[in-house]
């Protein structure tokens, strides 16, 4: 489903090279999970994946589904079938929750040439799903994001990819600020969604999130590559040893 | 002392294509505000309360050609229910108003209160705006005082079922209009008052209110469509002890708009907030000018401006606060922010305080920026396509000053005003 190959990226205002070539492919149904030192490159790569401005890519490819990501505007990926959930949500006053939902559906609904979801379809569909993740209806009601606290807006990017049903999800340390309560929730929320046709990338620090989503891969990414690639014990072991071990190996 | 002569002979112009109305018992009001006129002169660019937008085209003998907009979309308010009083290029229609007889109300025409025996109305012509005079000069509302042809008195005694509703209708594209009303909010009345439509090319327009002790006067006023139209409009009022000013203006289109709002506190624990939203593209220019006095304990008052800049349009906001000796406890505050669409737009700002009272809590702030490119990307990235998302987070910036209405048809109004200008300007 997710190809992305020798990705190499540097940043477009700096000449300082982030992606130094990441090869990686996620099929569908299955979950992936990245892990690796703080400043290795996994937001960049995210970011990348989705479509933010400030990085150029300087080789290697990233295709969905057979399809170019990398040519395509943030909005497209999305209708696509992209879904980010940020490491950092972004607070946006003024732009009520429900309002940017609804917008955001039916904008991919309608770039899909499909009906738009009537008004009474999408507020069942969200009371439900927001219900389903304890998010009440006074945080649907007001401005996305603003004012929530940590977990509250993780779970509010939750609610977003229950809401869009992306072919591939993006998960950007969705348990960091989450308390243990939070975090069954989210995982939860994700293994839901878990079905044949998506793809799932999840980036986490933390073993504790992989023990309720339950990775088929576990990669680790350091200084802009994939390192090494293995099943979920790889996951244990960064959770015991660290990284030191697993780096001075490959190095 | 003498004026200038280039202000002189500017003044003398304009005064000679102008005729005073033949209007009984205003006629000493305009006298006097023609001889402050005659003293001031009319605005000219080296005026320091010009400096950011030039009055010559409302000063001209001549209105500028405007051409007539003929827009698909319903007029403003359509589907409210109001009392309309409907004015063609500045003259009032009779066949296009309602009937103004309305509970809780009398409207009389400016040209009819002679006849009957109003003192309210004899009492407040002409005398907001002399008071308005100091300590700035307005010359303008004072030609307006002097010379308005019409406009519409309305005294309320109640607490009328429904808004009264100005309709300015432009149907020539040589029109200069100027059009006088006066409002007297009585102790414990209510009103809202709505005013749109393009009004014509050039359009001078003054409306003096007097609220009571404990009245409440509700303002919302759209100006836009025509898109080569000019107006220089002012509006002077006074609020009584625990009376309640409630102003708010959207604007869009309009080659040149000046809004002056002179308010003055005078009674305990009254409240005023002005404030306004304005979108303009290319070569629009609107400024907002903003005096509010303390001259009382306890009041409160808000200046909440927001404007959004494209190609090359320019904003303007004058601001102040003056707190008068003695006007303890006051609260004021005031923002006026622009979104900067591109790098030709511009926003020129002049937040003031001044203030002689020592237990006093007021703030001011004025900022431009551009639009947030990350929020622009978190909402793209959930498929929301880049003009759509760009004008949300216009709308959001523009929240502040349109939550400032109270009513929330009326706030609807505007909003859905706004969303229909935003997808076809982009
Ligand atoms: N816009 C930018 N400007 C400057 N440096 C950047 C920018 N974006 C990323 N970087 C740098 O690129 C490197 C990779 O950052 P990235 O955020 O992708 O790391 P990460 O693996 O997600 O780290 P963490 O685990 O801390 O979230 C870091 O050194 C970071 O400082
Ligand atoms: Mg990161």
């Amino acid at each position: 489903m997710l190809e992305i190959k020798n990705l190499h990226v540097k940043l477009e205002e700096e000449e300082k090279q982030i992606l130094k070539g990441v090869d990686l492919t996620v099929e569908a149904g299955k979950v992936h999970a990245i892990m690796g030192p703080n400043g290795s490159g996994k937001s960049t790569l995210s970011y990348v994946l989705s479509g933010r401005d400030g990085y150029e890519v300087t080789d290697g490819s990233a295709t969905l589904g057979g399809e170019d990501l990398l040519e395509m505007e943030p909005e497209e990926r999305a209708a696509a079938g992209v879904f980010l959930a940020f490491q950092y949500p972004v607070e946006i006053p003024g732009v009520g929750n429900m309002t940017f939902l609804r917008t955001a559906v039916n904008a991919q609904r309608k770039a899909r040439g499909e009906d738009e979801l009537s008004a009474a379809d999408f507020l069942k569909e969200v009371r439900a799903k927001a219900k389903s993740l304890k998010i009440d209806a006074d945080m649907l009601k007001r401005p996305v994001n603003v004012g929530f606290s940590g977990g509250e807006k993780k779970r509010n990017e939750i609610l977003q990819m229950a809401m869009l049903e992306p072919k591939m999800c993006i998960l950007d340390e969705t348990d960091s600020g989450l308390d243990v309560d939070a975090m069954k929730l989210v995982a939860e929320g994700v293994n839901a969604l878990r079905d044949e046709g998506r793809g799932f990338l999840v980036i986490t620090h933390y073993q504790r999130l992989l023990d309720h989503i339950k990775p088929d891969v576990v990669h680790i990414m350091a200084d802009g590559k994939i390192v090494k690639t293995g099943g979920p014990d790889l996951a244990l072991e960064v959770e015991n040893n660290g990284y030191a071990d697993i780096l001075a190996e490959v190095n | 002392m003498a004026l200038p002569e280039v202000k002189q002979t500017a003044t003398e112009a304009r005064l000679a294509n102008l005729v005073m109305p033949d209007a009984g018992c205003t006629r000493a009001a305009r006298e006097d505000a023609l001889a402050r006129v005659l003293e001031m002169g009319l605005p000219g660019r080296r005026d320091e309360y010009w400096k950011y937008t030039r009055p010559d085209t409302l000063v001209a003998p001549e209105a500028p050609r405007a051409a007539l907009f003929d827009p698909d979309e319903a007029m403003l308010f359509a589907d409210l229910d109001r009392l309309k009083i409907v004015f063609v290029d500045g003259v009032f229609s009779p066949e296009e108003s309602d009937d103004l007889t309305l509970e809780g109300v009398t409207i009389d025409r400016i040209e009819d209160i002679c006849f009957k025996d109003i003192h309210w109305a004899k009492e407040l012509y002409g005398v907001l705006e002399a008071r308005g005079q100091s300590p700035v000069q307005r010359p303008l509302a004072a030609l307006n005082t002097a010379f308005a042809a019409d406009g519409i008195a309305i005294h309320v005694s109640g607490k009328p079922s429904k808004p009264i509703s100005f309709i300015y209708r432009h149907a020539s594209e040589t029109s200069d209009a100027m059009l006088h009303h006066i409002i007297r909010v009585e102790s414990g009345a209510e009103v809202t008052i709505l005013e749109n439509g393009p009004a014509a090319s050039r359009f001078n327009k003054c409306m003096e209110i007097d609220i009571a002790d404990g009245g409440v006067l509700h303002h919302v006023r759209a100006q836009g469509r025509d898109h080569e139209r000019r107006a220089a409009t002012h509006m002077f009022t006074r609020l009584g002890q625990e009376s309640v000013y409630k102003s708010f203006t959207l604007t869009v289109n309009g080659v040149l708009t000046r809004n002056e709002q002179v308010v003055e506190l005078t009674g305990d624990d009254a409240v005023a907030h002005v404030a306004g939203a304005c979108v303009g593209d290319g070569d629009f220019h609107h400024d907002d000018t903003v005096f509010i006095t303390h001259d009382a304990v306890n009041c409160e008052s808000r200046q909440v401006f927001k404007k959004v800049l494209r190609n090359g349009a320019t904003g303007v906001f004058q601001g102040k606060i003056l707190v008068k000796e003695g006007a303890q406890k006051t609260d004021g505050y005031q923002i006026s922010q622009s979104l900067l669409l591109d790098d030709d737009s511009q926003f020129l700002a002049k937040p003031e305080l001044e203030i002689y009272a020592d237990d006093v809590a007021c703030s001011h702030g004025s900022t431009s920026g551009a639009i947030d490119e990350t929020a622009l990307f978190y909402l793209r990235s959930r498929g929301i396509p880049t003009k759509e998302a760009t004008n949300m987070l216009t709308l959001a910036f523009l929240a502040e000053a349109v939550d400032e209405i109270e009513d929330d048809a009326l706030s609807k109004a505007i909003v859905d005003r706004l969303e229909g200008w935003l997808s076809r300007h982009s």
